[in-house]
């Protein structure tokens, strides 16, 4: 789960990190208020869960109060990465001398958490790292241990020679490491960390991103979720246990099981379609998951035909059929589907849908030839 | 022989009195896995299916019974502590199919498991089949058979699709072991091919991969400098957008973004065949094994 700036920093905030103080904003007036409140030049940022916000121009510098209200107008309801920006944060603008990179994300590799910091922050870090990967330092965290303050100062001492900072640096590191942990993140970051000139270190941006499988025993968490900035569709289907990544062509995809979902999708590119979303309807065989499902695959205007691919191991197939039969009688199909079924309780499953009048195969690549095809316009194979 | 488990297998499962855990209970016992004890706490006394004894702690089981292998299903905020009982209590090898672990708990379980010299398979993972011998998990025994392909994946289902295809076309299986997709898991590629390799039965791996992490290219290197045996690879995912899953860091770290692209290449760097679709493995196969 992604939470937005504010709400990361509030956390970081929480766990001892400085940061300049800031409040949000749904209106421009809101806006103008709080940089008057804080009678200083100010930043006013757009929340969306996307990169890039400042070059997309939802970041601006605002001198005064009246500032602050025109470059709010200009950010409230902008489009950033298709997602519509509800709010903006308005803080403290730092005064900055230099401008460091820390983050923190669980590694597969290592299977710990691994920071990375370099000095080389505020810019793209994934352009640093592939031009210039000696700029930055990796330290591994075994977590029964914790963050040792030698680790945390030898990042310290990589990021700033003066030792006061370097000190203060390593207290960073572990305040962001105790956030981490307790929050339950797979990744987090302080971008960039700024030093002022006057020789204050200060976290000018953070980000946080949630392990999802945490959030059940992380109510406080949990609640940060922002529905309004995510796809709708994909809140639905979150909403009925199914996992849903919307994409952008026409062939409907409900199969079960994340790997063979994206078989499923490269097996359409392989035939000349283009999948029109990931679905996996998991391993539990609820008829309910396949009526949510196809409620939310029709919802997509692009979608000219839809595809089913189960193969039944828990999932039973007969219980597919069923949701299949359920749905489509409750709201009749716009678009042809196909059906490819096979596994526990086949024999079943295509008699119940034979009895209603679809048909089915248990051939995987036919069954993705034939929706290919049908998407197309063009009769099935 | 065989890999990881055989007929001598005596299992232990966690979580037998469960929705999911007493349903593949009876499945496994179906297949002939050596089911010889049950674990849930508060039910210590009890017997599973009339048959089977319960236990309140893994370490009463393995000490009644002598099980040397434990299968979780607990639910997902026990399932770090199942596996740390079951490494404690002296088992040899630990498949959690739990979905949902936090990832951060596994942080603390693995180094918990590799101090204790336990091979751990998953979590969120349908565990492994040795055809005609013992099932642990969930795999279904019918779409196995036995025979000379070792079979290794990060999914489930995609599995199944592979195994079953191979079975109808008369190709059996040795062992096949579903490592599971979470970042961080017990079983990596590379635990598995070497085992394929020093195992006599097997004589090809079938190997699926997904996008994401180094996994399948640090086994693509093992391949090339490890193995004498015939490797057909296949990744899930070409067509997946990218930065879904994991965040940029995720790629940082790795010094690459894990697309299947790149996999692929290292798979054929490594001179393994490549699927590009589930149905190809058969063919691939076919010609590998002579």
């Amino acid at each position: 789960m992604n939470i937005h700036e504010y709400q990361a920093k509030e956390i970081l905030r929480g766990y001892g990190v400085n940061i300049p103080p800031g409040e949000v904003a749904t209106t421009p007036a809101q806006a103008e208020a709080i940089a008057t409140k804080y009678g200083t030049a100010v930043m006013v940022k757009a929340q969306v869960h996307a990169g890039g916000r400042g070059k997309a121009g939802g970041v601006k510098f605002c001198k005064t109060p009246a500032d602050a209200k025109e470059k709010a107008t200009a950010i409230l309801g902008m489009q950033i990465k298709g997602l519509t920006v509800e709010k903006v944060l308005v803080t403290v603008a730092a005064d900055i001398g230099s401008e460091a990179y820390v983050g923190i994300i669980v590694d597969r590799a290592t299977k710990k958490p691994v920071f990375m910091v370099s000095a080389a922050g505020g810019i793209d870090i994934e352009q640093v790292a592939a031009e210039t990967p000696e700029k930055i330092l990796y330290v591994p965290v075994d977590v029964r241990y914790g963050l040792p303050t030698y680790d945390a100062m030898r990042m310290g001492f990589f990021l700033y020679d003066d030792v006061k900072l370097a000190r203060a640096a390593g207290k960073i590191m572990q305040q962001l490491y105790a956030a981490f942990m307790a929050s339950g993140c797979s990744l987090a970051e302080i971008n960039p960390l700024v030093v002022t000139p006057q020789g204050e270190l200060v976290a000018v941006d953070g980000k946080m991103v949630i392990d999802d499988n945490e959030l059940d025993r992380l109510p406080a968490i949990a609640a940060l979720r922002d529905e309004s900035s995510e796809e709708p569709s994909e809140v639905d289907a979150r909403n009925a246990n199914l996992t849903f990544i919307k994409l952008d062509g026409n062939v409907g995809c409900v199969v079960n099981g994340a790997g063979l979902a994206m078989a499923t999708m490269d097996l359409v590119k392989y035939y000349g379609g283009d999948p029109a979303n990931f679905l996996d309807i998991g391993g539990s065989s609820n008829p309910e998951k396949v009526v949510y499902a196809l409620r939310i695959i029709t919802a997509d205007p692009n979608v000219k035909a839809i595809l089913f691919n189960i193969f039944g191991g828990i999932t039973r197939t007969d219980d597919v059929a069923n949701g299949i039969v359920t749905a489509t009688k409750a709201n009749p199909l716009k678009v042809p589907i196909v059906i490819r079924l096979t596994g526990t309780n086949e024999e079943i499953a295509m008699k119940i849908l034979t009895e209603n009048g679809f048909s089915a195969s248990s051939d995987m690549d036919e069954a993705v030839q034939k929706a290919v095809a049908l998407a197309k316009g063009g009769k099935a194979a | 022989m065989s890999v990881f488990i055989d007929k001598n297998t005596k299992l232990v499962i966690q979580g037998i009195t469960g929705r999911d855990g007493s349903f593949h209970a009876k499945q496994m016992m179906e297949y002939g896995t050596q089911v010889v004890a049950g674990v849930t706490p508060g039910k210590g006394g009890q017997k599973f299916e009339g048959t089977v004894p319960i236990f309140n702690t893994v370490a009463d089981a393995v000490k009644a019974t002598g099980a040397n292998t434990s299968v979780i299903y607990v639910p997902p905020p026990f399932a770090a502590d199942a596996i740390m009982e079951a490494a404690a209590a002296g088992v040899q090898l630990v498949v959690c199919i739990t979905e949902g672990v936090p990832v951060l708990d596994m942080t603390k379980v693995y180094p918990f498991v590799k101090e204790k010299g336990v091979r751990l398979i998953g979590p969120n993972c349908p565990g492994l089949i040795t055809p005609g011998e013992s099932k642990v998990g969930i795999i279904p025994g019918r779409i196995c058979a036995p025979g000379p392909v070792g079979v290794v994946s990060r999914s489930g289902t995609l599995t199944y699709e592979v195994v079953n295809a191979l079975t109808k076309a008369g190709i059996g299986q040795s062992t096949c072991v579903g490592i599971g997709g979470d970042p961080i898991n017990g079983t990596n590629f590379i635990d598995c091919l070497a085992a394929f390799e020093a195992d006599p039965k097997t004589k090809a791996v079938a190997m699926m991969g997904e996008i994401g992490g180094t996994d399948e290219q640090e086994a693509a290197t093992f391949i090339k400098e490890h193995m004498t045996k015939p490797v057909v690879g296949f990744i899930a995912g070409q067509t997946a957008p990218p930065g879904r899953r994991m965040g940029h860091a995720g790629a940082i770290i790795s010094g690459s973004a894990g697309t299947a692209a790149e996999k692929i290449e290292s798979f054929k760097a490594a001179g393994m065949g490549v699927a590009q679709r589930p149905v190809d493995f058969v063919e691939l196969i076919k010609a590998r094994l002579g």
